[in-house]
C-alpha cells in the first residue's frame, strides 16, 4: 500500500461558485488505477465527486480525464505511473477532457463536441442499389484496412487532446475523421467519393489537421486517428483527385513534385505550385486559394528584407547530384498499380526481429 | 565525435542560418560532420501522406548513405526530419521482409539499409545530452548566459508518439531544452505551449488555426517572461519568427518575441556573437538578447 495525493479539479455549476482544486489522500496499492484512486475517494471522503465510468477495464470508454495534463483512461492508469508524471510535488492532478464544456467535476458534454462530430461524418453504411436477401457480404481481406478504425470506443480522449481542435473548435477532429475513414475504406460503401469531397471541402475537415500526432500518442487503443485522416488525404488526392478549395491537393501534389525535380524542398516554389497546380499561369487558380497566395505575399517580402531568403534561392535551386536515381524510385513506386502499405497494428512486428529488439530493451 | 549529418532542406532553404550556426557550433563540441550531400528530402509528413513506400524508401537511401559513413551515427538538426525519418526507420526496422523489398529500390545505386547495431540518427539537442554529456558542455561554456530567460519549443515529431522516438530508452528527450538552457546558465520558462503544435503543416492550407497556434505559443512564452524561445525545428521556426507579425493578427495582440534555433543558443554560450551565429537574419529582431549578451560579456 502508498499513499496517493489526487488533486482534482472540482466544479458544480449549479452553486454559482468557480471551479477549484480539491486534494484526496488515498492509501491504495501502486498497481491499482487513478479511477480506483477517484472512487475510493468518492466513497470515503466525498460522495459529490462526479465521474462517468462503467466497464473499469478499458473496454467501455466511459472514464476519459486529463491526468498531469495528459488524456487518459482513468482506469487504464496506474496510480504509480500517475505518481512519476507528476508536475505538482508527487500530487496525481485529474481534471475534465480538454476541447469539451464541463457539465460537473470530471464529466464532460461528449453530446456537444464529440457526438455531435461523429454524426457529422455520416457514421453508417450507404451501400448502393437493392439491398441483398441476407446480409451483405464482403471478404473478410477487403476489411482489414478498416479493423484500426473500428477499434475505436468513442471514449473522446483524442478529442481531449486534439491541438488543432484547441484553436479550431469546429475541426472534425480526429475521432470523427477516424470513424468517416472506416466508412471510406468500406468496400461495401457506394459514398467514397462523395464522403471524401465533403471533407476535403469542409473548411474544418480532413486538411485542418496539423500532424501533431497527440491523438496518436493518447489513444488507449491505437486506433492511430492521425494515420486514418492521413489515409483520408491519400485516397482524396493520390486515387480520386480531388482538388480541393482548401489547397490540400495542391499542397500535397506540389510537395511531392518538387522532391521528384529537385531532391530537396524548393522551397520558393512550394507556394506557387501549391495554388497554381504546377504553374500560375497555365493552370487555374481556386479564388480561395488564390487569396490565400495574396495574403502571403507580406511574408516573402519579410523573407527577402531578413535576408533569409535571397531573390537568387527563389529563382534558383539546385538538384541532388544523383537526381535521376530519385527520380527512378519515384517512376518505380508510382509506376505500380497498387500502393504498398505497412500498418505495423495489423502486421506486428515479425518474429525474427523480436528477440533482437528485447536485447537492446536490456542494456 | 564523427557524425553523418544531415542538416535537412529548410535549414539550406529559408532558414540558412540554421545550417550556419550548426557549422560554427559543432568545432566547439568536438563534433566532426560529415555532410550528406546527395541525401534526399525527409517528406515532411507530406511524402507519407501521399505513399508510404515512396517515404520509406526515401529515407531508407538516406539511412544507408550515412550507414557508409564510418564509424558514426546520423546527426540531424531538425524535429521534423528526426520524426519524419523515425517514423520510416520504425517500419524499416519492423519486418525484415518490408526491408528487403524496400532496400530493392537502392539496389542499382549500390546502397541498403541495415537494421540493429547501435547506429541511431539523433537531432542534435538529443545527440548533446546523450552522447556528449551535459557536463562536457559545461565545461566548455565560455559565456553562461546568467539571467537570459529561455522558453523551449520542442517540436511535435521529437515528442510524439513516444514509442518510436526512442522513448523506451531515453525516456527524458522531452525534457533536454529544459536541462540544456539551464547547463549553459540561462533560465528555462515553464508555458503552456512548449511541446504543442507551432501550426506550420497547415499554413497553407487553413491559415487562421495555423497562426492561431503559433500565435497563443508566443502569447503564453511572452506572459511567462521569456526573453526568447529557441527551438531545434526549423519549420517551427518558419512559424514562429517568420510569420510572427502576421501571427500576432491572428491572436490580436502584440507579439515581438525573438525566436532562436538551437544550435544559435549554444553558440552564444560557448562564445559566439549573435552576427556570427546569423541572428541578424531573423525576421523578429534579436535585439534586447544581443543586448543581454553584450552585457554578460561587458561583466
Amino acid at each position: 500500500m502508498a499513499d496517493f495525493t489526487l488533486k482534482l479539479r472540482r466544479y458544480d455549476p449549479d452553486s454559482g461558485e468557480a471551479a477549484y482544486w480539491q486534494d484526496f489522500d488515498v492509501d491504495m496499492p501502486p498497481e491499482r488505477s487513478v479511477l480506483d484512486g477517484i472512487l475510493k475517494a468518492r466513497a470515503d471522503e466525498d460522495g459529490s465527486i462526479a465521474i462517468r465510468c462503467s466497464c473499469r477495464a478499458a473496454i467501455c470508454g466511459s472514464c476519459g480525464v486529463r491526468v498531469n495534463g495528459q488524456s487518459v483512461l482513468a482506469c487504464n492508469t496506474k496510480l504509480s505511473d500517475a505518481v512519476r508524471g507528476s508536475k505538482q510535488d508527487g500530487a496525481i492532478v485529474v481534471e475534465p477532457m480538454g476541447n469539451m464544456p464541463v457539465i460537473k467535476d470530471l464529466i464532460v458534454d461528449m453530446d456537444a463536441v464529440h457526438w455531435k462530430k461523429v454524426h457529422r461524418v455520416v457514421p453508417w453504411l450507404l451501400p448502393e442499389g437493392e439491398p441483398p436477401e441476407r446480409e451483405y457480404i464482403v471478404d473478410a481481406e477487403a476489411m482489414i484496412d478498416v479493423t484500426q478504425s473500428m477499434a475505436c470506443i468513442q471514449c473522446g480522449v483524442c478529442v481531449s487532446a486534439c491541438l488543432s481542435m484547441e484553436v479550431d473548435p469546429e475541426f472534425i477532429g480526429p475521432a470523427a475523421l477516424a470513424k468517416a475513414y472506416r466508412f471510406v475504406g468500406d468496400p461495401r460503401d457506394a459514398h467514397t467519393e462523395e464522403r471524401l469531397n465533403d471533407l476535403a471541402e469542409d473548411e474544418h475537415g480532413m486538411y485542418d489537421c496539423t500532424h501533431c500526432f497527440a491523438c496518436i500518442e493518447v489513444c488507449p487503443k491505437d486506433v492511430a486517428p492521425m494515420n486514418q485522416i492521413m489515409r483520408l488525404r491519400r485516397l482524396a488526392t493520390a486515387d480520386y483527385g480531388i482538388k480541393d478549395s482548401n489547397n490540400g491537393y495542391g499542397h500535397e501534389k506540389a510537395f511531392v513534385d518538387i522532391i521528384r525535380r529537385w531532391g530537396t524542398l524548393h522551397e520558393a516554389q512550394l507556394l506557387p505550385r501549391s495554388f497554381g497546380q504546377g504553374s500560375l499561369v497555365q493552370s487555374q487558380v481556386q479564388p480561395a486559394a488564390l487569396k490565400q497566395l495574396i495574403d502571403s505575399a507580406p511574408t516573402a517580402a519579410r523573407g527577402l528584407k531578413s535576408g533569409k531568403v535571397s531573390p537568387w534561392k527563389v529563382l534558383f535551386h539546385k538538384k541532388l547530384a544523383d537526381q535521376d536515381q530519385v527520380r527512378r524510385i519515384y517512376d518505380e513506386i508510382e509506376g505500380k498499380d497498387d500502393r504498398l502499405e505497412l500498418n505495423l497494428y495489423i502486421v506486428g512486428e515479425s518474429e525474427d526481429d523480436e528477440g533482437e529488439d528485447e536485447e537492446e530493451g536490456t542494456e | 565525435m564523427r557524425v553523418a549529418y544531415w542538416p535537412g532542406c529548410v535549414s539550406r532553404g529559408f532558414t540558412p542560418e540554421l545550417h550556419g550556426s550548426t557549422a560554427k557550433v559543432a568545432p566547439l563540441l568536438d563534433i566532426e560532420l560529415v555532410e550528406l550531400e546527395r541525401a534526399n528530402c525527409c517528406g515532411a509528413g507530406v511524402v507519407a501522406e501521399h505513399n508510404q513506400e515512396l517515404v520509406d524508401t526515401l529515407n531508407a537511401r538516406t539511412f544507408a548513405m550515412a550507414q557508409q559513413v564510418e564509424g558514426a551515427g546520423m546527426m540531424n538538426i531538425c524535429s521534423t526530419c528526426q520524426g519524419a525519418q523515425s517514423e520510416c526507420q520504425q517500419r524499416l526496422d519492423a519486418d525484415g521482409a518490408y526491408r528487403e523489398h524496400i532496400n530493392s529500390h537502392l539496389e542499382p545505386e549500390g546502397l541498403r539499409y541495415e537494421k540493429g547495431g547501435e547506429w541511431e540518427n539523433k537531432n542534435l539537442f538529443w545527440l548533446l545530452v546523450e552522447d556528449i554529456g551535459l557536463d562536457a558542455l559545461k565545461e566548455k561554456v565560455k559565456r553562461p548566459l546568467t539571467g537570459l530567460r529561455v522558453a523551449p519549443f520542442y517540436g511535435c515529431y521529437v515528442v510524439r508518439p513516444t514509442s518510436r522516438l526512442g522513448y523506451d530508452r531515453y525516456p527524458d528527450r522531452d525534457r533536454y531544452l529544459d536541462w540544456i538552457i539551464d547547463a549553459v546558465g540561462a533560465e528555462p520558462v515553464a508555458y503552456a505551449g512548449s511541446h504543442k503544435c507551432c501550426g506550420f503543416p497547415i499554413i497553407t492550407m487553413n491559415k487562421t488555426t495555423s497562426l492561431r497556434q503559433a500565435g497563443r505559443h508566443l502569447a503564453d512564452a511572452i506572459d511567462a517572461g521569456a526573453d526568447c524561445l529557441v527551438t531545434p525545428c526549423p519549420l517551427c521556426h518558419l512559424n514562429l519568427d517568420m510569420q510572427q507579425p502576421d501571427a500576432s493578427k491572428f491572436v490580436e495582440r502584440e507579439l515581438g518575441v525573438p525566436v532562436l534555433h538551437f544550435p544559435q543558443l549554444l553558440g552564444l554560450a560557448l562564445g559566439l556573437e549573435p552576427k556570427e551565429l546569423g541572428m541578424g537574419k531573423h525576421v523578429v529582431k534579436t535585439t534586447e538578447v544581443d543586448a543581454k549578451i553584450r552585457e554578460l560579456a561587458a561583466a
